[in-house]
């Protein structure tokens, strides 16, 4: 127990004299807060479009003075003629182009009939999708506006309450996503990094062939990374309360429980990836191409994993974080208890055993 | 030029002999390029509705069958009790509730006006406000069928109506991938070239190998050069897989615009990216370091690329932040290029910036490296 402890002394030496790692190690979870609250959003802002107003009456002008006004749009320039749309479109970061015929309002007025055009970027099928129906609702207004409004009968009214997040804020779905993800790559990575550093700079021979306990060795390893993904785990939480205003609703002692059961996990991970790996690149590169992307998608957090394809719906089930992102939004979130996660807390311990199984296995006390 | 070639034989021979790497720098990326794009897809729909119907009558009855006849939605349970309802969501069963409350049918012919209590999981709320939409528009068109069955149909040419017609460029079919396939493809080629590079020469430095080339003739510039066009051979290597074998076999998509126009812009963007390693490899003493700062660009990197997310969205001091990113640049240009057919005009103002990134990061990791420790 003594030799233990003096182990994990020199592993937190290790890491607390590196000052750039560990400045990355806590500055990741900070910035990716900061970035997913406050930078990127799926609402469509300031997207930049053009016009070609070929009516130049009241009524053209008062749309587009109704498209400026949201905010959702900015008039870049007024084309003249309609040619000038796909050079706009292939030069600049143009959107939406909003196409008004010849006696726009004369039409409107006299025919009770006019037309506008819409024509979107859709090399982004989204955001194209989402501006073509925000002009559309815009044009629709100001036709409201110039119908008298009647009573319809037979009308059927509905009422919709946003549960949980009545406000629908992007945090409440990115934080957990933010913890998995830190979590998950900070852990695997560092400790499979450390491991394996050890073999490539001829360390790991010498603690080998030592009376001490190999399989300690790897352990002590695995302990500062532990208590520095606790560390983060609490920076994350406590951003996310006081920047965020994302409260936790359920048990924060079951919260820790569960986070520092996906840290076990991901440590057994990067055990299991250093007994792979020969040198500290390919350590490095399977946990960073083999986990980072993957971990962004598959936790279910930027893209719902229900409209994937089938077989990548099953693929994600291997993820560890997704099931460490259900149970943080259960906990956090929607303030279940333990019953409603035991399921998912099953999987990842099952997770756990198997990695370390198959770790403890590969482990060989002889390098060559 | 003579030593030039010696070292490059030797990094060949060094990436070439490690076999657990060679297949990470060529095949992940493929792989990653094939899978991703399916996982990454904003389209809603498989939208799981529970259904609390207190009025079961005819009305109801049609209601449901017009909502499962959508295609978005797919009925996870119908009952009368709105708590096992409540109990779908919290076990994330389904994603939404419609509550048809008693005497649907009756009161709607009666008092001419019915209410219908819709609640949405809204943890992610783009998806939870589409999936009401779509509900809404169901009900909406529903509800005009009904008012037709009990009205005359009036004459609509009273008042003025506004046709909007929409059509979508360069991306007629509103395929998802199209706009994907070539973002993943520069982040994947961003990655792999950084993060070698960066290690490479740190891994010469921590097992102490470095020295002996610090104490040879090798000049400065000679060290770097070999060292950097492995890297850019690589990047071009992975980048033409990826686009001329993955996207257009696999996803279809074949480049609008001039593709010498492409690779040059790709030229010069590994040039400024590899600098960019070289930078990251003269400010690290261990590969973990290396790693680790790297890793907190690249992530700010992708995160803020407009990958995912439009960069005119970002509150102001964010769209700066990616304005400083070469990665923004090449996912725009790509995008450009490949999918609306840009011409050299029109990325003018892109290549000078990636010209200037190319300088000034090459030109800061050359001033720090020194030959002497």
């Amino acid at each position: 127990m003594k030799q233990f402890l003096s182990f994990v002394r020199k592993e937190f030496y290790h890491v607390f004299r590196d000052r750039k790692t560990l400045l990355m190690l806590f500055g990741l979870p900070i910035v990716q807060i900061l970035l997913f609250g406050f930078a990127l959003t799926n609402e469509v802002k300031n997207a930049k479009i053009v016009v070609c107003d070929y009516a130049k009456d009241q009524a053209s002008q008062q749309i587009i003075n109704s498209l400026e006004a949201g905010g959702q749009f900015e008039v870049q320039e007024n084309l003249l003629s309609h040619r000038e749309i796909e050079k706009a479109f292939r030069k600049e970061n143009v959107k939406l182009a909003i196409v008004f015929p010849a006696n726009f309002n004369r039409d409107l007025l006299h025919l009770n009939e006019a037309q506008i055009q819409i024509i979107a970027d859709a090399s982004d099928p989204n955001s194209a999708n989402a501006l073509t129906n925000y002009a559309t609702a815009i044009i629709m207004d100001y036709q409201q506006e110039l119908m008298h409004s009647r009573k319809i009968p037979y009308t059927i009214v509905t009422e919709t309450r946003m549960l949980y997040n009545p406000e629908l804020k992007g945090a409440t779905n990115f934080v957990p996503g933010v913890m998995a993800l830190v979590l998950m790559l900070i852990c695997v990575m560092m400790t499979a990094v450390s491991i394996v550093r050890e073999k490539e700079t001829g360390t790991m021979e010498i603690l080998l062939v030592s009376p001490f306990n190999p399989l300690l060795v790897i352990l002590s390893k695995a302990v500062p990374y532990l208590f520095l993904s606790l560390i983060n785990l609490t920076v994350i939480l406590l951003l996310s309360v006081t920047l965020l205003e994302l409260p936790i609703n359920g048990s924060l002692f079951l919260l820790f429980a569960e986070s520092t059961l996906l840290i076990i996990t991901a440590l057994s991970l990067g055990l299991l990836i250093s007994n792979v790996a020969k040198s500290q690149q390919t350590a490095m590169l399977i946990s960073l191409m083999g986990l980072m992307l993957p971990t962004m998608l598959f936790t279910g957090f930027m893209f719902p994993i229900e409209n994937m394809p089938y077989p990548l719906q099953l693929l994600s089930n291997i993820v560890p974080s997704k099931w460490y992102y259900i149970i943080v939004k259960s906990i956090m979130i929607k303030g279940l208890g333990f019953s409603a996660i035991w399921k998912e807390t099953l999987i990842l311990a099952g997770m756990t055993c198997f990695f370390l199984i198959v770790s403890i296995q590969k482990f060989k006390i002889r390098l060559i | 030029m003579r030593i030039l070639l010696f070292l490059l034989k030797k990094e060949f021979k060094q990436i070439f002999r490690n076999k657990s790497l060679l297949p990470m720098i060529l095949v992940a990326p493929i792989i990653q390029l094939l899978i991703l794009p399916l996982a990454a897809d904003y389209e809603v729909k498989n939208i799981n509705i529970s259904i609390v119907d207190h009025d079961h009558s005819t009305y109801s009855q049609k209601l449901v069958s017009e909502i499962t006849a959508s295609g978005y939605f797919r009925l996870a349970d119908y009952g009368s009790s709105f708590n096992d309802a409540y109990k779908q969501i919290e076990n994330d069963k389904s994603d939404l509730v419609l509550e048809i409350p008693h005497g649907f049918e009756r009161e709607m012919v009666r008092e001419n006006s019915q209410a219908l209590f819709i609640a949405v999981n809204a943890i992610n709320g783009i998806k939870a406000s589409l999936a009401g939409a779509y509900l809404n528009q169901i009900i909406s068109s529903y509800n005009e069928e009904i008012r037709l069955e009990w009205m005359q149909p009036e004459r609509s040419n009273q008042s003025p109506i506004i046709t909007v017609t929409s059509s979508n460029w360069f991306n007629p079919h509103m395929d998802y991938h199209f706009f994907m396939v070539p973002g993943i493809l520069v982040v994947l080629v961003t990655m792999i070239s950084t993060y070698m590079c960066a290690l490479n020469i740190v891994k010469e430095k921590e097992v102490g190998t470095i020295e002996q080339i610090n104490v040879t003739p090798i000049k400065k510039y000679q060290f770097i050069l070999g060292k950097l066009i492995p890297f850019w051979i690589i990047g071009m290597i992975i980048f033409s897989v990826g686009l001329f074998i993955v996207a257009r076999l696999v996803f279809g998509i074949v480049p609008v615009g001039n593709i010498l126009l492409l690779y040059a812009f790709l030229a010069v963007y590994l040039i400024a990216l590899l600098g960019f390693g070289l930078l990251i490899s003269t400010y690290s003493e261990t590969q973990q370091q290396a790693m680790s700062i790297a890793f907190f660009f690249i992530m700010i990197f992708m995160l803020m690329s407009g990958l995912f997310t439009s960069i005119d969205s970002m509150p102001t001091w964010a769209y700066y932040i990616a304005k400083c990113s070469p990665v923004t640049y090449f996912i725009e240009v790509v995008r450009m290029i490949v999918l609306k057919g840009s011409g050299s005009a029109d990325i003018y103002y892109h290549f000078l910036i990636i010209i200037g990134f190319a300088i000034f990061l090459n030109a800061w990791a050359i001033l720090n490296y020194k030959k002497t420790s």
